[in-house]
């Protein structure tokens, strides 16, 4: 099929493309063509030139220089609505649906000429059902899970016709179950000739369902392939431009107990949050317990009442067989609990506040940098100096703003400072999210290096990749509840997704 | 004390009159509210209105000019506004404040020369018969023109945001307004239109104090009344109807006292006269402790486009 198809005229041709921002550039002389059917998947690391790249296409930026070409005629949208007009759709990564509106209304906004409501709302669910999607038109975004609402964004490209369906990182907040579910759709629509730009940094995936490969690397067309024939570590390379190190861990027999939760129920922390129900869980020094599962499942609740920054029910958090559960987040530190939160621009670190003074804020307790209420600036620095040198943090120094740091380097910093203060149980949650693959494996080695020195260490990730990589057990968070741990070892992809709560819904109509 | 002095159908009457300019000039911050965009100036936009208003209402003779002049007084300051905070990106909180600082000094710049005249003021509207009926009749068919303008303007705006494609975007752009630029809406240009609507409404709320319910201009003349709107819109969670029920609530409150000092209640004038602000925070603590607020997702955020 692909040999025919290969002779067939390009639907986009990118030649030469070129974008500059102040200081960086985003996209060097890119060129690349996409044919009907074909799905394309586009590689590279953060800050490659992706999203700027198809910013272009979808018509939110112009390009410099180059030129783009839709079957054959020049192609240059100066709008998403004069792209969506030469029938490019776009699945954005986020930032496209709005919670407080219904499905019918999120849809409609992506429409040029939308039907009226009841005529919309029919097709809605004829379409979804079509495609094995299935959705309610008049149900509020906001309630709906993030496999949910990734429906609506592909069915309100689907409602369009679209020759070119964009999908930036689809399947990051998905089970492994929603995934295979929307690859059959993805496959379905490829082979009614509709050709998929396929965003993707999860390798695996990328190996599973494209048939061609570009990959990016500093805004620059670096290699092509298809990727059916390498392996992942060979596209990761590939993406890196270096070789890769893999973490390796230390043997430590599992010690003794750490941490225990017993029952631990909490409130949602926001309107759209997950209440956390009856959670139990016991925690060995030198272990690392995984906790994967879909964003928004109770996550952001686990780590603020593991931290201290909702306080539990008495008598639900032991640490070291001392109830901490009525503590507030220093008397933990200063007990030997520490926590990196998810956000590392104004949650884990203040973005207009300098390194040293990032590193005084969760260090001051336990590396001593405050005497008498007053600051031990001498020290703050000296310890901030010692988290950038350990943690190969790229800054020019301690007194840079934490805002100025890349993401990797500033997630270097927030999990280096907690490390550095040698907890007895580290709760860290994404901690790799949106760093770059050396970094990545960087702060792998190091939780995997803290476990080793008989640490415990709990692992919040959506990323399943590192959770098996870094775990001794495994466990998901699903609508506030947290399955049975098991050991990572030997545990299939399938095992994992029905931990994750399998595909909700979506058997039926599969 | 008298209270049979207080008749409930005269009562209820000047309610809506008392109430409309603060319910003008909410009606016109919730659509701003809802296009995502804290404007805190509404008191400087409503007064300059009044001053306006007042000044061409009495050099015309004709109140209606006088409508028009504030509703086109209002939405110029309330542009300044935008120009700043859509387009300068100032902080929208400090820039609002200054609104209201500016608009009082410019108030009584205009003013000086209008203080201690009257004012032509509006008709009541013939409804003929209707008007004769008994207790319905004075309570809904006799009031001047700008009453049912506000009536209809929460009938449009309910049906505006509800109904329509306008109202759709513009209800995106508050939400999120990062989702509707990526899908292509233009969410300066929806803001800065919001933003003079919302000045041309409390521009409107203005005038009708110092054209209708004083009818004259003195210096501070609107005294507080574009804080109670902007109170009034949180405490209708951003809706239209609630907007009215919120503005009724508290003109009911104020006719009330009114009637209460006038029948010689035996409490200080002062705490009568301060009841309608207490009601009001009284109502926004209840509101707030309910939890969810139905706020606008990108309420009184920066919004940079890029590209």
């Amino acid at each position: 099929m692909s040999e025919t198809r290969a002779t067939e005229p390009a639907l986009l041709g990118l030649e030469g493309l070129t974008k500059a921002y102040p200081g960086v550039l985003a996209n060097d002389d890119v060129s690349f063509a996409i044919r009907p059917g074909e799905i394309h998947a586009l590689l590279g690391e953060n800050g490659a030139g992706k999203s700027t790249l198809v910013k272009m296409i979808y018509g939110l930026v112009r390009p410099d220089r180059g030129r783009m070409t839709m079957r054959g005629a020049p192609f240059a949208p100066v709008s998403p609505a004069a792209a969506r007009a030469e029938g490019v759709a776009m699945v954005f990564q986020h930032f496209s649906l709005f919670e407080a509106l219904n499905v019918a209304e999120n849809i409609a906004l992506g429409m040029d000429q939308p039907p009226p409501p009841r005529e919309l709302a029919s097709r809605i669910r004829e379409v979804s059902t079509a495609y094995g999607l299935p959705l309610d038109p008049d149900r509020r975004v906001g309630d709906l899970s993030a496999g949910e609402r990734q429906r609506v964004e592909i069915i309100r490209c689907l409602l369009q016709d679209p020759k070119l369906l964009i999908m930036d990182e689809p399947t990051s907040v998905l089970t492994p179950q929603e995934v295979e579910i929307l690859f059959r759709t993805l496959r379905k629509l490829a082979g009614e000739g509709t050709a998929i730009l396929y965003i993707s940094h999860k390798l695996e995936e990328i190996r599973a369902l494209c048939e061609h490969a570009t990959i990016l690397r500093l805004g620059r067309v670096v290699d092509t392939c298809d990727p059916r024939e390498k392996s992942a570590r060979e596209l990761a390379e590939m993406m890196v431009g270096e070789e890769l190190h893999v973490p390796v861990r230390e043997a430590g027999a599992p010690g003794e107990v750490a941490l225990e939760l017993c029952g631990l129920s909490m409130p949602p922390a926001s309107e759209f949050g997950t209440p956390l129900r009856d959670i139990s869980l016991t925690l060995r020094k030198g272990e690392v317990l995984g906790i994967g599962g879909v964003a928004g499942n109770g996550q952001d609740e686990l780590l603020a009442a593991l931290s201290g920054e909702s306080l539990a029910p008495a008598g639900t958090i032991r640490l070291a067989r001392r109830d901490i559960s009525r503590l507030q987040p220093n008397q933990r530190r200063a007990l030997g609990l520490l926590a990196a939160p998810e956000e590392r621009l104004g949650h884990a670190a203040a973005p207009d506040m300098s390194l040293t003074e990032n590193a005084l804020l969760t260090g001051a307790v336990r590396e001593r940098l405050t005497r008498r209420g007053f600051i031990d600036w001498a020290g703050a620095r000296a310890f901030a100096s010692r988290i950038i040198e350990a943690f190969d943090v790229r800054t020019p120094g301690p007194e840079v703003a934490a805002r100025a740091l890349s993401g990797g380097n500033l997630q270097k910093f927030v999990i280096g400072r907690e490390v550095l203060q040698a907890p007895d149980v580290l709760v860290v949650n994404q901690p790799t999210w949106g760093v770059d693959a050396s970094a990545a494996a960087a702060i792998r080695q190091a939780l995997l290096d803290l476990a080793g020195r008989g640490a415990a260490v709990v692992a919040i990730s959506q990323d399943l990749d590192e959770l098996m990589e870094i775990s001794d057990r495994f466990t998901a968070l699903n609508e506030g509840r947290l399955a049975e741990p098991r050991p990572a070892r030997g545990l299939n992809v399938e095992e994992i997704g029905l931990m994750m709560g399998g595909a909700h819904d979506l058997e039926a109509s599969a | 004390m008298d209270l049979t002095s207080i008749n409930p159908v005269l009562l209820v009457a000047s309610l809506m009159v008392a109430a409309t300019p603060i319910l003008l000039a909410a009606i016109g911050e919730l659509v701003v509210e809802r296009a995502g965009v804290l404007n805190l100036g509404v008191e400087g936009m409503m007064i300059t209105g009044a001053v306006v208003g007042f000044a061409i209402g009495v050099n015309t003779g004709s109140p209606a000019l006088g409508f028009v002049a504030a509703a086109a007084g209002g939405a110029a300051l309330s542009l300044l506004f935008g120009l700043l905070t859509q387009y300068l990106l100032s902080n929208q909180v400090a820039t609002g404040l200054a609104l209201t600082l500016f608009g009082l000094g410019l108030s009584s710049l205009i003013g000086k020369p209008y203080e201690g005249i009257k004012s032509p003021t509006l008709q009541k509207l013939d409804l003929g018969p209707l008007g004769d009926l008994p207790i319905v009749g004075p309570i809904l068919f006799g009031h001047d023109p700008m009453v049912y303008v506000s009536l209809l303007m929460v009938l449009g705006v309910w049906w505006g945001l509800k109904h329509t494609r306008a109202g759709l975007i513009l209800r995106a752009v508050g939400e999120n307004h990062d989702a509707a630029h990526a899908l292509g809406y233009k969410v300066v240009r929806v803001r800065m239109a919001a933003i003079a609507f919302g000045g041309a409404c409390a521009g409107l709320g203005g005038a009708y104090i110092s054209l209708v319910r004083v009818p004259q201009w003195v210096e501070g003349l609107t005294a507080g009344a574009g804080w109670i709107a902007l109170a009034i819109v949180v405490f209708a969670s951003w809706r239209p109807w609630r907007a009215l029920l919120g503005a009724y609530l508290f003109g009911g409150v104020t006719v009330l006292q009114l009637n209460l000092q006038a029948a010689g209640l035996a409490i200080p004038v002062e705490y009568l006269s301060m009841s309608p602000y207490v009601v009001t925070i009284l109502v926004l603590v209840l509101i707030s402790a309910r939890g969810r607020h139905g706020a606008p997702g990108a309420l009184g955020r920066l919004f940079h486009g890029t590209g």
